[in-house]
């Protein structure tokens, strides 16, 4: 099929650094106001740099077309429908970066005495608190960065416990459908991963359990799961697969990549996790800005709390008549130690805590009503189309807040690849369900609409699937050779890792 | 919606929940307020934080007060930029995935180092990744670290060698410099890296190039944390013979944020980069030869290799990292350049100036670019708390993290901190200091008052 360019696709991409021109220049600098003493005297001659490093020279206007056009060549969330399963695509509320945006926050310094510091660090406890109820477990560390360094600050506390009882323990088990952190952080924390398999209804198979638990008896440090699972789907067992591991010494650990599916309705430490992080991006709003940042505090048991990263944000009760007082608390003699600078990513929780306190109880329960409403409405639409015959829904019964399709029908059938539908679907301006991901199904589409998304733009993500199902019965090439309207079509990844080229080659 | 699911109502789709771990009971939440009171609540909450725009801030410690210029903030708000995911899918991710490659140009620029990744969490997590690397290069599991590096980025190093299970050696500083026999004696045949920050804690410039040797003599790996803002005047840690440039982004484009979100950066030689963590963009073409740009050699990456990925990371800071872009672009080359000598002059005159008060030593005489370290003659948080009362952040006492410079006070210069203001530390700092010493010498305890704020 041969297309007109689209006015985007006609403009070829230039970096910032081919748009430099000598001479031209954005920023006006203060005076010195002090002596212009030649840096020589200043600093030992070997120490300095020869050149300028060659940034671009570009003038104001001239940047700021520039960025805005490659904004216009991103698809995000504000434009359309973003059901990437696992990654919580919700609406990011305006009044959140306002708040972040008072000077109060944004220009705080992190090294501020705490007692210069007392709303931020009152914020900072609040939203402990908050994710304390929330999760069903009395501490919560806000450190971590990011959802894999909750995971790695999660085995680091499991080792630590264990270290503690004068215990050392080697294997971690994590189910063949885990998100690939969860190994990749096993492995950093000096760990090795046993995977565990999934029974028939989707969940953790737990004869096999028994066999992993008893083939490394004494050995095994902690248990990952996600519950609901990277299927969407609640693991009924999750009850007895607690006690199978707890009987055993281990920790349980909850990736909360799937927290926005219970928010209200059931809570990890109630199911006997030990430890849990919580991605502040996912269920609670945080803008993902295209690949960060995002935070993931940590929420654990009593056994747990002594080993807790440093500092804690604690709260005070004052002898003196005065209010309670917020502080950091460094003197934690058990503690794993810090993860990163300062006290994490301040910024996050802001957003994150003024979610909270918009919507509040009955709002976080609602949100997860809806987004399991959400999930089971699109994929009854899905299933009642033609969908239903070439992308089966993987494990067949009521969801949570995801799905996960089997496109292996669809391929045979047809032709198509799950990429081809994936690809296809951006012409119908939509983002992509995640794709091949769990690898435990073929041609793995795994969709999750999120409680922001109303009827009308579920049913327009079905029709779109149903139309272009229908036109692959007629012509599979056109999804094949698919898309044909974004920026670029299908690019050349295999070429970017054989040969890579991750810089710009810049001249005089 | 419900019928077309078959169910009555959405209490039967949580009925896949067993019912003894239902909730059963609103959360103990408050309940959900409006907009206006959501901004009351929070700007309440904001106006009980000292900030630098309350106070005149001389606090660095790796995280400083400079001016982000306007177009950061309205290029950084864009949807388009704020709300995508990870670009998975480049057809439609162009614009970040060209970010991410033109950042990678700038870093890689700014260290002299070949390749740059699009960026890490922060600068300590930065230092402890690195080191995961090390580990994984050359099959050693021993660290030589100054401590000139950030105490932050040795307490983290600390803490993921726990998991990956290494030794960490602390070589101690010299006149406000690694020592350098100290290193050398330190380093050994089954050293994985050396690891030093140029300007170190103090603000020390270190000459990165002779420390190193000894990591090159035994087949170590040189990595080297840097502060972004002093690479337009000092020599690029890849032309001293680093093999790995990190450091803490905060400084370009990047507001303070009681901390963070920030960005991590990290450069590597070329044969590093099939070990290298976090995301790399690289450019390709699509099938009709159009440029474009995707992420590259994901095979090092934990959705792709899981257990035998180089490092965990999945979400980083890629607004942050785009927010330094811009900020990097703003000044240009040469504003570059010319901002890295303000520092250093502006700096020379504030060290000059507090070493001619009474009651105030240099901590140390080394070269510095941004930040340097002086004495008391009086305790440093009563000093600091009687600074705060005039309305300035004085510094960051080093007694927090060195027990060997309890009267140490670091004191960061950035272009928002005029002549004037120095002035005004330097009087304010000797009133303060001369206030304690009598406040210590009539016996009349009157420390630092001991009330809370708020």
């Amino acid at each position: 099929m041969t297309l007109i360019e689209t006015p985007m696709q006609r403009e070829r991409a230039q970096t910032i650094f081919e748009k430099s021109k000598p001479g031209r220049r954005a920023a006006v600098l203060p005076d010195a106001e002090v002596p212009e003493t030649p840096l020589e005297e200043l600093i030992p001659a070997e120490l300095l740099r020869a050149e300028a490093p060659r940034l671009p020279e570009i003038a104001e206007p001239e940047i700021v077309r520039h960025y805005n056009r490659l904004s216009r060549r991103n698809f995000d969330l504000d434009s359309g429908f973003y059901p990437l399963g696992s990654c919580t695509m919700k609406h990011n509320p305006r009044l959140n970066e306002r708040v972040a945006a008072l000077p109060g926050h944004a220009r705080l310094h992190p090294a501020q005495d705490p007692r210069r510091a007392q709303g931020a660090l009152e914020l900072m406890w609040l939203l402990q608190e908050s994710l304390s109820e929330i999760c069903g477990l009395p501490h919560v560390s806000l450190q971590p960065s990011a959802g894999s360094h909750g995971e790695l600050a999660g085995l680091l506390l499991t080792r630590a416990y264990h270290a503690d009882r004068g215990e050392e323990r080697n294997k971690v088990l994590a189910p063949d459908t885990s998100h690939g952190t969860n190994p990749a952080s096993v492995t950093m924390a000096g760990y090795e991963t046993v995977k565990v398999a999934t029974n028939e209804r989707g969940g953790v198979e737990i004869d096999d359990l028994r066999a992993k638990l008893a083939e490394h008896a004494g050995d095994v440090a902690c248990l990952m799961l996600t519950n609901p699972n990277t299927l969407g789907l609640f693991d009924e067992n999750i009850a007895e697969i607690a006690s199978l591991i707890h009987a055993e010494g281990g920790t349980l650990y909850y990736d909360g990549a799937n927290l926005n599916a219970v928010m209200g309705q059931s809570r990890p430490g109630d199911m006997g996790f030990d430890i849990v992080h919580v991605n502040l991006h996912k269920s609670f709003s945080q803008p993902h800005g295209g690949g960060g940042p995002g935070a993931g505090p940590i929420a654990v048991s009593e056994r747990i709390a002594p080993f807790l990263p440093r500092p804690q944000v604690v709260r005070r009760e004052a002898d003196n008549g005065h209010g309670p007082s917020f502080d950091l608390d460094f003197e934690r003699p058990k503690s794993i130690g810090r993860l990163r600078g300062f006290q994490g990513n301040f910024g996050v929780f802001v957003r994150s805590y003024t979610y909270i306190l918009s919507l509040g109880a009955d709002g976080l329960a609602e949100a997860s009503e809806t987004a399991v409403l959400n999930a089971n409405y699109l994929k009854a639409r899905l299933a009642a189309g033609r969908a239903g015959e070439r992308l089966p829904v993987a494990f067949d019964r009521h969801c949570m807040h995801e799905f996960v399709l089997s496109g292996k029908p669809m391929k045979d059938s047809l032709g198509l690849a799950t990429l081809d539908l994936a690809k296809r679907l951006l012409d119908f301006g939509f983002h992509p369900p995640t794709v091949y991901f769990p690898l435990l199904v073929d041609e793995a589409l795994m969709v999750e609409p999120t409680e922001t998304e109303t009827k009308e733009s579920l049913d327009a993500f079905a029709d779109a699937v149903e139309e272009i199902l229908a036109e692959a019965e007629e012509d599979p090439e056109l999804a094949k050779n698919a898309p044909y309207t974004t920026p670029v079509r299908r690019l050349d990844e295999v070429r970017a890792t054989r040969r890579p080229l991750v810089r710009q080659p810049l001249g005089d | 919606m419900l019928a077309a699911i078959g169910v009555d109502s959405t209490a039967e789709l949580f009925e896949q929940i067993p019912e003894p771990l239902r909730l059963g009971r609103p959360l103990d939440l408050p309940a959900g307020l409006s907009e206006t009171e959501v901004y009351e609540r929070l700007a309440e909450l904001a106006a009980r934080n000292a900030d630098a725009e309350s106070q005149v801030c001389f606090v660095g410690a790796g995280m400083y007060d400079h001016y982000v210029p306007a177009i950061v903030d309205a290029i950084t708000s864009r949807s388009e930029f704020l709300t995508p995911y990870t670009p998975y899918q480049p057809e439609i991710s162009q614009g970040g995935l060209q970010v991410m490659f033109e950042f990678q140009t700038a870093m890689s620029e700014l260290t002299g180092l070949p390749v740059s990744n699009a960026g890490l969490y922060e600068g300590p997590s930065s230092v402890a990744s690195a080191a995961y690397l090390a580990i994984g290069a050359t099959g050693r599991r021993r660290f030589v670290v100054s401590r000139g590096v950030h105490p932050h980025s040795r307490e983290t190093l600390a803490t993921y060698s726990a998991g990956y299970g290494s030794e960490v050696v602390e070589v101690g500083l010299e006149g406000g410099l690694t020592d350098a026999a100290a290193l050398a004696g330190a380093v050994d045949g089954e050293t994985a890296a050396v690891i030093l920050q140029s300007p170190n804690f103090l603000g020390g410039v270190e000459d990165v190039a002779a420390l190193g040797a000894a990591a090159k003599e035994h087949g170590a790996l040189l990595i080297v944390a840097c502060d972004p803002m002093t690479l337009g005047i000092l020599k690029p840690p890849g032309e001293s013979g680093a093999d790995i440039a990190l450091g803490e982004g905060q400084p370009l484009g990047n507001r303070l944020d009681f901390g963070g979100p920030s960005f991590g950066f990290f450069c590597a030689t070329e044969d590093l980069i099939r070990r290298m963590p976090g995301r790399i963009a690289g450019e390709t073409e699509d099938v009709d030869g159009r440029r474009g740009f995707v992420l590259a050699l994901q095979t090092r990456e934990q959705h792709i290799r899981r257990e035998k990925a180089t490092n965990n990371i999945c979400t980083a800071q890629a607004l942050n990292a785009l927010g330094a872009m811009v900020h990097l672009a703003w000044l240009g080359r040469h504003g570059f350049r010319e901002l890295g000598e303000l520092l250093a002059r502006r700096t020379a005159y504030a060290r000059e100036r507090l070493a001619a008060v009474e009651g105030v030593q240099l901590l140390h005489e080394a070269p510095v670019v941004r930040e340097f370290a002086v004495r008391l003659d009086a305790p440093v948080e009563a000093v600091l708390e009687r600074c705060a009362e005039r309305g300035i952040a004085a510094g960051y006492p080093l007694g927090r993290d060195y027990a060997e410079y309890d009267d140490g006070l670091l004191i960061a210069i950035t272009e928002r901190r005029t002549r004037a203001q120095i002035d005004e530390l330097a009087e304010v700092l000797e009133a303060s200091v001369a206030a304690e010493r009598g406040a210590k010498r009539s016996h009349s305890d009157t420390n630092a008052p001991q009330g809370v704020a708020g």
